[in-house]
């Protein structure tokens, strides 16, 4: 089947068989391997992705379902060479050690930030009960968010990362 | 630019390709001609292989080959064991079953095919007959005679029996006034659950013989040699990659059948091929952690002095040994005094086969075990004395000026000053006013309780006399001639953040930018030799092997600059970039000296031209970490949920290097050891059937469960490694398991509880609370 969507900004068209996981199209056909699978059944959460701005676990998405739509992996969070407050967060506070979790910890907690830009401890935890991180703990990552939080809305408004068109 | 040094904050070198996506792991390895596996595995606990019929799953399209166990036989090594226990009966453990299967999850037979898509819907092709055999579960049961035997080869399902013994035990039972206790403890199976799953992709070159194998694992050169047996290629046209890996937590410091196939089927076919292992297959077929049965005898004083320990270990060793199966539970044995003066001890070791996935190990491995026996026999040692728990362990904490402490277990504690993180924590804690909370909640019908853990552990294994292949670590430094410098290491850190560690140690050293070192692991190609990561050694003894390193490279450029300086290479110090006599009158940039060395053209005589330097750092002993946890949690006796409210962590891993890192290690520990208290079990039912067999099933613990930790350090370095650093990877695990239990053993004391195996979920908790109120 044809496909067309808008992957990080860039518009894209291919051929793909109708069963192909949202997650398989972008690391095989889009080659970015950032959005990760550890489960393959919707609980781990390393496979989250933006589409059209809401975070979706795509190991339970098939492409065909984001056709027309616009996509953000962690590879296009980051603008004109510049890490988005987020990533600058998980940096900062050691949010990530084996880094397997993060492009979907990131996009998920992006999301939460979209709807709740001052979320409390607990409202960040809750918010991040989809993703499964073996290594940290999660309190660093809690940090992290924390810290973004308070980053963006220092500088900006949450900046929205859809795609340009 | 500021020089990094030891001891701070640094952010890591790692970060910024993983915050953007840019890592690759294993699946990330795409080659040209790339082949995809997928295995058939056994449905059955226990049944003979009647027949294996490949040939519709042969005949899909898309498939290009089908191997089967017997066509492997004979070209294929088998899974290797490196435990050397005097005794062990070691199975033979072929990559795919050949006549019999003998837990769920193994793997029967393997097809290969242009993609993983098709691979995996061939699997569902391949037609084996099975041939149900009785299956054994329960190790207990499998120590009855007459039970099924897991190998109809040997005589039953004991694997090895170990035993350790110290003290005057006669003297002791004869002692009046001595007090018996009487407890077992059962520890249950856990599934590690690295978010990324087991892969390998392996690419066999026909014209040049080389093997190159991708594998996500913590022990690269290893697994080289390993493989190198296995597949028939010879060592040194092996080369093993471990590139970014998704955590281990001791899953991956193995050797799996499923690689030894994957070199198999390149080989064969002459293409490359991958494996990527889906969570159900991590879940049954990666192996398992813990599951021991703890029977312990406990010979206390009146006063609270333990005076000896008794224990008998059943250990289920699963169906097979992996890489280090049957070694793991002679660690708990080797720990299982703990911080404590125990004069006597007895410990009998049994392992045993039944039909499930083997156990080995997984964070701790063997020492989380040995500190939940000690720490909940001190609990229960305070409960049958009616004395604090605090005061139990004091009493039975060495001094430390007994340091180094030589035990009866055979290991000496290089040093330790347990009642000062004791002390500390009970202090952070505010314990005397949470004693007397409590007694103000218990009078309103509320179940509020105070654990404690004063653990010890074992860490930067360790010296080679003690470890199955070597517990020594290679670190190679070199100094490129733009100044940059380049470090090599033979551990393979995978998420540790061992590249900013290390960087650290290295800057640190020279006084140059720590922008300026770069890490290279995990590449036996580019790292001569290795070990690998696990039981909390590479900083203490892969960081030590750089240290070492640096040293002596500072050694031959102090000799080179004194010569251009006119000074004595001992006036000289590494600072701010320059090499200078101590107040700085005579100095040169660290790149001048750098430039002299490597071209050479007034080398002081008899000085080769070049700066590189290796060091093979061989320990003299262990180390041994340890640190006093303090859990308060309330359980609600309605529905018998237990609410984790404040969790409280001193840990000492000696000289702490980079305190974020420290940090970010306890935290994790500590999900994982409060995970097995309260939630994680790996259950199998009476036919050896997974019952935990997907993420839904198996509670790996989330975010919203865990208050914030508070956590502090105490510093006792020690003298085993010149950076005076323990180890910190195991600590939060070890640490934090018991003290959960004691805390909701401490809850419901007024009830008369006295124990509660793990984990403690909400049914169990709310039956006890049921049965006692019925009582
Ligand atoms: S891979 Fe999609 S949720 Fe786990
Ligand atoms: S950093 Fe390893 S799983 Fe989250």
């Amino acid at each position: 089947m044809k496909i067309r969507m808008n992957v990080n900004g860039n518009w894209r068209e291919d051929d793909v068989e109708p069963r192909t996981l949202l997650v398989h199209y972008l690391r095989d056909v889009a080659g970015l391997t950032g959005t990760h699978v550890g489960c393959e059944t919707s609980i781990c959460g390393a496979c989250t992705v933006l589409l059209n701005q809401e975070a979706v676990k795509s190991c339970t998405v098939f492409a065909v379902q984001a056709n027309g739509a616009q996509v953000t992996t962690i590879e296009g969070l980051a603008r004109e060479g510049k890490l988005h407050p987020l990533q600058q967060s998980f940096w900062e506070e050691h949010g990530l050690q084996c880094g397997f979790c993060t492009p979907g910890m990131i996009l998920v907690a992006h999301q939460l930030l979209c709807r709740n830009p001052h979320p409390t401890q607990e409202e960040i935890r809750k918010g991040l009960e989809g993703n499964l991180c073996r290594c940290t703990g999660y309190q660093h990552i809690v940090k992290a968010v924390q810290s973004a939080a308070s980053k963006m809305s220092a500088t900006e408004p949450v900046r929205a990362v859809a795609a340009a068109g | 630019m500021a020089t990094a040094l030891l001891g701070e904050r640094i952010k890591r070198k790692e970060d910024p390709r993983l915050i953007q996506g840019r890592g690759h792991y294993v699946d990330d390895i795409v080659l040209p001609g790339l082949l995809h596996l997928a295995f058939a595995r056994s449905p059955h606990a226990h049944a003979r292989i009647k027949s294996v019929d490949v040939t519709a799953a042969q005949a899909a399209p898309g498939v290009v080959a089908v191997y089967t166990g017997a066509d492997l036989q004979g070209k294929v090594g088998m899974v290797p064991c490196a435990a050397g226990i005097e005794g062990l009966k070691v199975p033979e453990h072929p990559c795919l079953a050949v006549d019999e299967v003998r837990y769920v999850g193994e793997p029967v037979a393997v097809v290969v095919a242009n993609s993983a898509y098709t691979a995996r819907d061939a699997v569902e092709q391949v037609e084996v007959e099975y041939d149900p055999l009785p299956v054994v579960v329960d190790p207990e049961k499998a120590l009855a005679p007459g039970a099924p035997r897991v190998h109809s080869k040997l005589a039953d399902n004991v694997a090895f029996v170990a035993k350790l013994e110290g003290g005057d035990w006669k003297a002791l039972e004869a002692e009046p006034g001595i007090k018996v206790i009487r407890q077992r403890l059962i520890n249950q199976r856990l599934a590690p659950v690295a978010m990324e799953t087991r892969g390998v992709v392996a690419s066999y070159s026909p014209g040049e013989d080389l093997l190159t194998v991708w594998s996500s694992t913590q022990i690269p050169h290893i697994l080289k040699t390993q493989l190198a047996l296995m597949s028939g290629v010879e060592e040194n046209h092996c080369r093993v990659i471990a590139p970014e890996v998704g955590g281990g937590f001791g899953s991956k410091l193995n050797v799996y059948g499923e690689e030894g196939v994957a070199c198999y089927v390149s080989k064969a076919l002459g293409r490359p091929v991958k494996w990527i292992e889906s969570r159900r297959e991590n879940l049954q077929a990666t192996i398992h952690g813990r599951d021991q049965i703890n029977d312990v005898e406990v010979y206390v004083r009146p006063d609270g002095k333990v005076a000896g320990l008794k224990c008998w270990i059943i250990a289920d060793l699963g169906a097979y040994h992996q890489l280090l199966t049957p070694a793991i539970p002679t660690l708990t044995a080797l720990m299982i005094v703990g911080a404590y003066h125990i004069p006597c001890v007895f410990v009998e070791t049994k392992g045993v086969f039944t039909n499930k996935m083997a156990t080995d190990a997984y964070r701790g491995a063997g020492r989380p075990e040995a500190t939940y026996i000690i720490e909940r026999v001190m609990d229960l040692v305070a409960a049958e004395l009616n004395l604090d728990p605090v005061d139990v362990r004091m009493k039975n904490f060495p001094s430390p000026k007994d340091f180094p402490l030589a035990l009866p277990t055979g290991v000496t504690y290089d040093s330790a000053n347990y009642q000062r993180t004791l002390k500390k924590v009970l202090k952070a804690a505010g314990y005397t006013k949470l004693r007397k909370e409590q007694e103000r909640l218990r009078k309103k019908g509320r179940y509020l309780g105070i654990g404690l853990s004063t653990y010890v552990e074992i860490c930067a294994m360790g010296p080679s006399s003690r470890m199955p292949a070597g517990g020594w670590e290679f670190g190679s430094v070199r100094i490129e001639p733009t100044g940059k410098v380049t470090v090599l290491s033979g551990t393979s850190p995978h998420g540790q953040g061992e590249e900013t560690t290390f960087a650290q140690i290295v800057a640190s050293g020279f006084g140059i930018p720590y922008e300026d070192v770069t890490v290279l692991h995990g590449d036996t190609g580019v790292v001569p030799m290795g070990i690998g990561t696990f039981g909390s050694r590479t900083t203490a003894v892969g960081g030590t092997a750089i240290y070492l390193a640096v040293e002596r490279l500072k050694k031959k450029m102090a000799r080179i600059a004194a010569h251009k300086l006119g000074v004595k290479p001992g006036e000289l110090e590494f600072k701010d970039g320059k090499v200078q006599t101590a107040g700085g009158e005579k100095a040169m940039r660290f790149l001048e000296v750098v430039a002299e060395a490597i071209f050479a053209k007034q080398l002081p005589p008899g000085v080769e031209p070049g700066l590189v330097e290796q060091c093979v750092f061989e320990p003299a002993n262990f180390t041994f970490p340890f640190g006093a946890h303090l859990a308060v949690v309330e359980v609600d006796p309605d529905t018998g949920e237990v609410r984790l409210r404040n969790y409280y962590a001193v840990d000492d891993c000696g000289r702490v290097l980079n305190p974020m890192l420290v940090d970010g290690q306890i935290h994790g520990g500590l999900v994982q050891g409060i995970g097995q208290a309260l939630w994680e079990e790996h259950v199998y039912d009476e036919n050896g059937q997974l019952l935990t067999g997907t993420l839904m099933d198996y509670a790996v613990p989330r975010a919203h469960q865990f208050p914030w930790f508070e956590t502090a350090t105490t510093e006792t370095p020690t003298r085993v490694n010149p950076l005076g650093a323990k180890g910190v990877g195991e600590a939060g695990t070890i640490g934090s398991t018991p003290a959960i239990v004691n805390a909701v053993v401490d809850a419901l004391r007024p009830l008369g509880v006295r124990h509660i195996d793990m984990p403690l979920k909400p049914e169990k908790i709310w039956r006890v609370l049921r049965s006692a109120s019925a009582a």
